[in-house]
């Protein structure tokens, strides 16, 4: 066998198998395109690479039901790779090129940012499936997960009352970006108004990717002493395990110093030996721990669908908020269609506002009518020993999201937005 | 009436009624009120509360034993009313009757616990644990009051203290007595107890001391007595020294802890970019795959040999050595050796190959982080100043680990062939090819063990961080950093560049953060390469030919 054979077949079997990626193709006649624009590359591939297949689940779902308005839905997934311009390219490629009539996707604020000037320019309809510092409000995109008054404040309030132990004393963890900074910004303005003075909060950043978390670790536990403290973490994503560990190995424990987390969920979990962690806290508006048949069905779909399509560590597959949020969202622009009986996005976009859906977190979640925001209700979850979550705290019912937050100058005026 | 009216009646006549039970003689010798078991497996977090405390307060064993499997999630309710034990192996105990049953029924339900239980129920406990036949239960419990005690448990702690003979016991102890002594109406008991907080000089105490120098409106202290004033002040002053020492000795080890993790992940560069001059950007991603050989490994230990699994690291290290090391032959092999002398193509492929590794990582185990736990002799810490400082036991093996790997590297170069002829080839490629040493095989050799070390430092890393298809990218850059830093080509410079860094890193972090410290390490390392480009240490390598 010659050396130019075996690359020839090498390459055969390359785009055979990256073919398994794409969508199949269909004939383009009967059915309408849909984006799909999440990392499956680089550093965010950790969160992303799943809510890509909870979207093409939900395609199929959707699919198997007769589609929208008798067309059959045809995904189009690119990889942005977690290189932010490339979002931007990959979106305008979608809208333009693959003329989609929606697009899922974006994790991080940045990617956020980098796509949004795009689907202005182009009249883009995007729907966004994780929580976020608020400060926003496109025309042209609708927010399926949290704003801060859907997750932070709520959090806190828990870490003041008696039953989450009576706080006095706040560290404000991050990494350094915009989230953890805006998000902080809003907390620290919070704690004021609830006669928290500055020498009770301490704000500590960390570059992304840092694993080295002895020093701060050390830092929290002389503060502890001061007076009862919790930690308020907005480390990003796979930040959170070395400071876990340190955490757990220091000897910090939950009952003396809780920690709650706004980016850690089930799916964090599961690269995590959850043992030194039980108890911490996380807060968000869905956990797979919660108990109602909406929730029961989605969990027995993703976990079949994850069997059937063979995805890695099938047999331990969980589900998140942000998992969630982009099957509500999906539903949403579905209702939305066939009420508006087009795919056009401005009228797509006027029929989104008002929709409810019976969503797996146990309540009939609304898309308010102008900020274009979910209304949610709020989870507090300790942590158990096999990665899922208690749910000790919720809100009684849905909550309307305030994108411009109250504890930021200058917003006042934009409350009824 | 108002149905928020009917519950807080409902909760004032439960809990009047459970003052009333636990006041009236032990009348369930077998087991534990039923009463108290269903306001502990209720939704009324007031009413959980209290059934803990009077639990707590109740003498027999079996209150105990229930508390103690409510905070193991061991406790179950079922449908019908009753409160299980689990006893593990399937077995359950009805906690009211005490009777056992075979199997656990299929309609029981953990009973659920918050912190601010867990809280109530390590309080409940530490009273009854005060009298346990295990010192180190006692200690624990000790330590535990003194963080925080009710008044109304001065007498037990008294009593506890007259039987007491275990020494640190005792200490532990005066110190949980002394806090509640500090409220006593006798300035002699409150000057006592001052003097004995200040000995433990534990910061946890700060804050009570300072309270009693506080003066208020009118400059009237908090506390009258001057004598006890002065005696809180020099304990808040001994407490304040100590507090010194701690933050010193802490920063020192954290340095040199750190400064351990970038030697092993640099060490390994310190042989392929140092001795041999190539620009190895997979470095990292070899780091990686000794990481996830350390997660297969882990693997296989659960599944064929879980009684030793607390040393599947052990058996993770040579795996990992291997691995690593093939994976680096090959590369060396197939890539890098058509490329000798050319660092910019070298930079170039090995950049593109790193891409490779992490993909396929990612097909082959998911985008998702993979769980790799501490083993049991790694999770905790050693106590040391009085408690204030925690050397983890993962990062003190981790120091020890490296030196080894230090010293065997160290070994391999000068003492045996191989190290013979590399050190040979990298002061003269031409002259040693002629007097007969196989420079390509030794080329792949010293690449297979610069690539193995690495291995063996993502084994450690796997014990410190997450296991995921990026780790190896944010050490990549750090490990550069320590070798150019140190001087390429040599080993003792890796050495001490790793552990210098390690140190500035800590010492700046506590005063400039976290984000400052690390752009004032990378400020201060590009003036230093500006005054001295060949690092710490003088070359001697291909470098210079």
């Amino acid at each position: 066998m010659n050396r130019r054979l075996v690359l020839k077949q090498l390459t055969a079997a390359t785009l055979l198998a990256a073919s398994g990626w794409m969508p199949q193709a269909m004939a383009a006649e009967d059915t309408i395109k849909v984006g799909i624009l999440h990392s499956l590359s680089g550093t965010m591939a950790i969160s992303e690479t799943s809510l890509k297949d909870v979207a093409l689940m939900t395609i199929e779902e959707i699919n198997a039901s007769g589609g929208v308005m008798g067309k059959k839905l045809e995904p189009v997934v690119v990889d942005p790779a977690s290189n932010w311009p490339l979002f931007a390219e990959k979106a305008r490629q979608l809208i333009s090129q693959d003329k989609v009539a929606v697009v899922f996707g974006c994790w991080t604020s940045v990617s956020r940012k980098s796509v949004l000037p795009v689907f202005k320019e182009l009249n883009g309809l995007l729907f966004y499936p994780v929580q976020y510092e608020g400060e926003e409000l496109e025309k042209n995109v609708f927010y399926t997960g949290a704003a801060p008054n859907q997750q932070a404040i709520p959090a806190v309030e828990y870490l003041m009352s008696e039953d989450g132990g009576g706080a006095k004393r706040f560290v404000l963890l991050g990494t350094d970006y915009v989230y953890p900074r805006t998000t902080n910004k809003i907390l620290r303005a919070f704690l004021h108004s609830k006669g928290v003075k500055d020498e009770d909060i301490q704000e500590v950043y960390t570059p992304f990717g840092h694993s080295d978390y002895q020093t701060i670790v050390a830092n929290i536990k002389k503060f502890a002493t001061g007076g009862r403290t919790a930690v308020v973490s907005t480390i990003n994503g796979d930040s959170n395990v070395p400071f876990y560990k340190e955490l757990g190995n220091a000897g910090l424990k939950a009952t003396d110093v809780p920690v709650v987390a706004f980016s850690v969920g089930e799916e964090e979990l599961r690269g995590v030996d959850t043992k030194p962690l039980v108890g911490h806290l996380a807060a968000w508006n869905y956990f797979q721990s919660i108990k109602n048949p909406v929730n029961t069905a989605f969990i027995d779909k993703w976990k079949a669908y994850a069997k059937a399509k063979g995805l890695p560590n099938a047999d331990t597959v969980v589900t998140n908020d942000p998992m969630e949020a982009t099957y509500i969202g999906i539903h949403m622009w579905k209702q939305a269609v066939e009420q508006a009986k087009t795919t056009d996005v401005d009228k797509v976009i006027e029929a989104v506002g008002g929709q409810s859906f019976e969503s797996p977190s146990g309540f009939t979640v609304t898309m308010d009518k102008t900020n274009h925001h979910l209304h949610k209700p709020v989870y507090i979850g300790e942590i158990r020993a096999d990665g899922q979550f208690n749910v000790v705290w919720k809100t009684k019912g849905p909550i309307r999201a305030q994108p411009w937050s109250p504890f930021i100058p200058g917003n006042e005026g934009k409350q009824d937005l | 009436m108002r149905i928020a009216d009917l519950a807080a009646r409902t909760r004032r006549q439960l809990s009047a009624w459970l003052l009333a039970m636990a006041l009236a003689p032990a009348a369930f010798a077998a087991g534990v009120d039923p009463d108290l078991l269903a306001a502990l497996a209720g939704d009324d977090s007031q009413a959980r509360l209290e059934a803990v405390a009077r639990l707590g307060q109740q003498a027999e064993p079996a209150a105990a034993d229930v508390l103690e499997a409510l905070n193991e999630d061991r406790l179950y309710a079922t449908a019908d009313g009753r409160v299980l034990i689990d006893t593990g192996g399937g077995g359950a105990r009805d906690a009211a009757s005490g009777q056992e049953l075979a199997a656990m029924p299929g309609d029981a339900s953990s009973v659920t616990i918050n912190n601010r239980l867990r809280r109530a129920i390590g309080a409940a406990l530490a009273g009854s644990r005060l009298f346990s036949p295990d010192p180190a239960v006692r200690l624990a419990a000790a330590q535990r009051l003194s963080g925080g005690a009710d008044a109304a448990l001065l007498p037990t702690l008294e009593k506890a203290l007259a039987d007491e003979r275990h020494p640190a016991v005792r200490q532990a102890l005066q110190v949980a007595a002394a806090k509640l002594q500090l409220q006593s109406d006798d300035p002699q008991v409150r000057r006592r107890a001052a003097q004995l907080l200040g000995e433990t000089r534990d910061a946890a105490f700060r804050p009570v001391l300072a309270a009693m120098l506080a003066q208020d409106g009118q400059g009237a202290y908090a506390e009258p007595d001057a004598g006890v004033r002065e005696a809180a002040q020099a304990a808040l002053r001994a407490i304040d020294r100590h507090l010194a020492t701690i933050e010193w000795s802490g920063n020192l080890f954290y340095g040199i802890s750190l400064g351990s993790v970038l030697l092993l992940a640099a060490l390994g560069l310190a042989i392929t970019f140092g001795l041999m001059g190539v620009i190895n950007m997979a470095h990292g991603e070899l780091l990686m795959i000794g990481a996830y050989a350390t997660y297969v490994v882990q693997g296989l230990f659960r599944a064929w040999a879980p009684a030793w699994l607390d040393w599947y690291v052990i058996a993770a290290l040579p795996v990992a050595f291997v691995a690593t090391a093939l994976v680096g032959m090959a590369l060396e092999r197939t890539v890098i050796r058509w490329l000798y002398g050319r660092p910019l193509e070298t930079l170039l492929a090995t950049w593109g190959i790193s891409l490779i590794l992490m993909q396929a990582v990612r097909s082959l185990f998911g985008a998702q982080n993979v769980e790799v736990s501490n083993p049991a002799w790694m999770s905790g810490g050693l106590s040391v100043l009085g408690g204030g400082l925690v050397l983890t036991y993962n990062r003190l093996a981790i120091i020890v680990f490296a030196l080894l790997v230090v010293f065997f590297v160290w070994l391999l170069l000068n003492h045996t062939r191989l190290g013979l002829f590399v050190r040979a080839i990298t002061q003269n490629r031409r002259m040693a090819d002629c007097v007969g040493v196989p420079t390509g095989r030794v080329d792949m050799l010293a690449f297979g063990l610069g690539s193995g070390i690495a291995g063996l430092a993502g084994v450690a890393l796997s014990q410190l961080g997450n296991v995921g298809p990026d780790l190896g990218r944010g050490y990549l850059v750090d490990s550069f950093m320590v070798v150019v830093l140190g001087g390429v080509g040599q080993l003792a410079g890796t050495v001490v560049a790793a552990l210098g860094l390690g140190g500035v890193n800590k010492f700046l972090e506590p005063y400039a953060g976290a984000v400052m410290a690390k752009i004032a390490i990378l400020v201060l390392i590009v003036l230093f390469v500006q005054k001295r480009p060949q690092g710490l240490f003088a070359p001697r390598g291909r470098s210079v030919e």
